[in-house]
């Protein structure tokens, strides 16, 4: 539990870079205290937030997160309207300033926004006197994703420092891995980033300079106490990143085979939603190292600790 | 109509003048410059006599990289308020780019531009006319005709002539005109969608990058081309060390080859938009450290020809969006002279001479405006000097930006170097 002392320093959530690491574990203690609250069995509801006023923006097609961001909302009371922005990305219609300016007129508490541009949270939050939390900013960042992942691991390990962790897949072009780089590296993690290299920028050492790269599944496999498998979008078009399906399954995919060369108690992560036989099979998806549905479950208690620490600072009203 | 300036100190790179004196001007052409030029028998009865008071006068700077937006985007800037702009920054002299709607591949755009800046009558400007139709890269312009109407340079700026073939006949063809082809390079596949150098910045945040590769594949092209047509290239906006690199090697071979560099690329780099800023976002982008100090090297060393703005306005709306969106492009003509002071002469990168020649004479001579008089104040020449208070400092505000847009990454700066008066012909036309 974060300490009676502690006050959460931050007006929005727009990434895990400005967090700190006692932030970071005054989510995640708070997070386990509202689990308490999701896992009751019969009324999952608290106070905590009656009569905010919050906007859920999603200006891309997102179901999971929004989902458990309305449940989270929902179980802390707070007033919810859903804003669905028009789902085709940077459209020339209205700007996200007007959209944004229309909004504040209407003085929400908090804003819950995802958007297809890097920053566009931050411009938001030059204009707006609500909190903003980030539901992922093109590849930018998708903190309450890292901070669910982290509560999976921590909740499975019971720490974050010194595991273990690959992440396996679409580098370059997720916003999960970016999150996820900062909490771990901010936590005490060991990061291990696999892709083919067009998906691996080696320009990102720069930035977590004790991160390893490799393009070599197989061989950082044994080593792993988690493994965490992003999606590869085919259908995105992945242009000329990768030859193809079957040269990414041949060398990337998790599989039985690969799984098999694991540490028996290895976690398997994956943010979803899952391309079944693509970047996973079914067999590991579906098996008994497999914590995906947990980080689903896990997701509603951190978006709740996430919301109330940014309405409730001090933290007031305690469940 | 006579002018006496007495008591300045007198820097013309074109003629190695540094040196205390009078510079006095007989119906709006320099008639006697230097220390002696104040017991000229001439000035003795000049009927304007304004004391300079030791401050620094220099001939009118000229700018060989600016976007006016006329005719299409006159809420972004005019031939007028650019003409404002560059007279407040000291240009008296302004090359404008074709990119405007529609696009300048016509004599008749070419003459509309021409009497515009003629009413504006601040400063004088030359238009670079389109190498393609439409500025499309495929058919190419009519080179002679538009040179005649008073081109100077061809450029498809802001849209690199991807075709190779196309950029060879255009080399060819100019060569015998004796008028450069002004390259924007960037090879539109590298590129991609990009919209800020690809490197550790973009990578940490997510951002699509244009790698320097994109430049420095199209250098390579266009330095081959040039040497095979034996045609004057200009190379716009440099960014990247690899592309000075091979343009250091290229002019140590003899080819012709000219380049310049913008105050923007030796002030700043990528970590700026490290906060998603639009006021940062250019093309071709803000680059590494390396980069940086690769241009400051160049100019160090003569490999660059001239300090050029790419001044291009764009409104609020343009760049208060997301910044994949965001328009490409920064202001440039009121700050670049305080920037080169503080950035390249108080640093010790150039001296005072040499970054006023790059100002100046060094690229008149690119575009040939030399053989107009321009970028010196060689007695015969015409009067367009600069008179700057080095000592005075700057506040980049909204109230210092004479532009009709405010799209500088400099807001807030404070800088040394106040333009205190700026003469066309004669003609006082700012200060």
């Amino acid at each position: 539990m974060a300490t009676a002392r502690y006050v959460f320093p931050h007006k929005h959530l727009l990434g895990i870079e400005p967090l700190s690491p006692d932030d970071i574990t005054a989510i995640l203690d708070q997070a386990v205290a509202f689990e308490e609250v999701c896992e009751r069995p019969d009324i999952k509801i608290v106070p905590a937030l009656r009569k905010k006023l919050i906007v859920n923006l999603f200006f891309e097609n997102s179901t999971r997160t929004r989902n458990s961001f309305e449940i989270a909302q929902k179980r802390l009371s707070a007033e919810i309207i859903n804003f669905d922005a028009d789902t085709s990305s940077l459209s020339k219609g209205e700007t996200l300033i007007d959209t944004a300016m229309n909004l504040q007129a209407m003085h929400p508490d908090l804003i819950v926004m995802r958007h297809s541009a890097p920053g566009a949270h931050a411009l938001l939050s030059r204009h707006m006197k609500a909190s903003i939390v980030n539901a992922g900013d093109g590849a930018h960042e998708h903190p309450t994703q890292a901070l669910l992942d982290a509560y999976t691991l921590r909740k499975k390990f019971g720490r974050l420092e010194g595991l273990k962790v690959a992440i396996v897949g679409d580098i370059r072009h997720s916003r999960v891995v970016r999150s996820n780089l900062w909490l771990l590296t901010k936590m005490g993690a060991k990061v291990t980033l696999v892709a083919p290299p067009t998906l691996l920028p080696r320009e990102m050492k720069a930035t977590w300079p004790g991160v390893e790269f490799t393009s070599d599944f197989d061989s950082i496999i044994p080593a792993m106490d988690a493994i965490m498998i992003l999606r590869i979008q085919f259908e995105r078009g992945t242009g000329n990143f990768i030859p193809g399906q079957g040269e990414y399954i041949r060398f990337f995919q998790l599989n039985e085979a690969r799984l098999r060369k694991a540490k028996p108690g290895v976690a398997v992560l994956h943010p979803g939603p899952i391309n079944r036989g693509v970047e996973i099979t079914s067999e590991v998806a579906d098996g008994p190292n497999n914590l995906i549905l947990d980080q689903v479950t896990n997701g509603v208690p951190v978006r709740m600790s996430v919301m109330y620490l940014l309405c409730h600072p001090h933290g007031e009203a305690v469940p | 109509m006579s002018l006496l300036i007495k008591n300045a100190r007198l820097l013309d790179p074109s003629q190695s003048l540094d040196a205390l004196g009078a510079l006095l001007v007989l119906e709006g052409v320099v008639a006697a410059i230097g220390p002696d030029a104040e017991r000229d028998p001439l000035s003795v009865g000049a009927e304007e006599v304004l004391d300079a008071g030791g401050k620094l006068l220099t001939p009118g700077f000229v700018d060989l990289h600016v976007h006016f937006r006329e005719p299409g985007q006159s809420r972004k800037e005019t031939i007028e308020t650019g003409s404002r702009a560059a007279v407040a920054g000291g240009f008296t002299t302004v090359c404008a780019m074709p990119n405007t709607r529609p696009a300048n591949d016509s004599v008749a755009i070419t003459e509309m531009m021409l009497t515009r800046a003629n009413k504006a009558g601040l400063c004088r400007y030359f238009p670079i006319g389109a190498v393609t139709k439409g500025l499309e890269g495929e058919e190419l312009a009519d080179f002679g005709t538009l040179k005649e109407a008073g081109c100077v340079a061809f450029s498809d700026d802001g849209l690199p002539v991807m075709n190779a073939e196309v950029m060879r006949r255009a080399l060819e063809y100019t060569a015998w005109l004796k008028v450069p082809v002004v390259a924007h390079e960037e090879d539109k596949h590298l590129a991609g969608k990009g919209y800020m150098h690809e490197g550790a910045v973009s990578a940490s945040l997510g951002c699509l990058g244009i790698p320097s590769a994109a430049e420095e594949a199209m250098v390579a092209r266009d330095l081959v081309l040039a040497e095979h047509t034996g045609g004057h290239l200009h190379l716009a906006h440099i960014s990247t060390a690899g592309s000075l690199r091979m343009i250091r090697e290229a002019k140590a071979r003899g080819l012709h080859v000219t380049c310049e560099v913008t105050p923007h690329h030796f002030a700043l780099t990528d970590k700026e938009l490290m906060r998603f800023d639009s006021d940062y976002k250019m093309n071709p982008p803000l680059r590494s450290d390396a980069d940086l100090a690769a241009v400051l090297e160049a100019l160090a060393d003569g490999t660059v020809d001239a300090i050029a703005t790419d001044h291009a306005p764009h409104g609020w709306d343009d760049k208060e969006v997301e910044l994949p969106i965001a328009a490409f492009g920064v202001i440039g003509l009121e700050t670049a002279l305080p920037l080169t002071l503080e950035l390249l002469v108080n640093k010790g990168v150039i001296t005072l001479a040499k970054a006023i020649a790059l100002l100046t004479w060094e690229p008149a001579k690119v575009f040939h405006l030399d053989e107009k008089g321009l970028g010196t104040l060689r007695p015969g020449s015409p009067a367009d000097f600069t008179l700057v208070d080095l000592d005075a400092k700057i506040q980049v505000d909204r109230a210092f930006i004479q532009s009709r847009s405010y799209n500088t990454p400099f807001k807030g700066w404070e800088l040394p170097g106040k333009v205190v008066g700026t003469w066309m012909g004669g003609k006082r036309v700012w200060g």
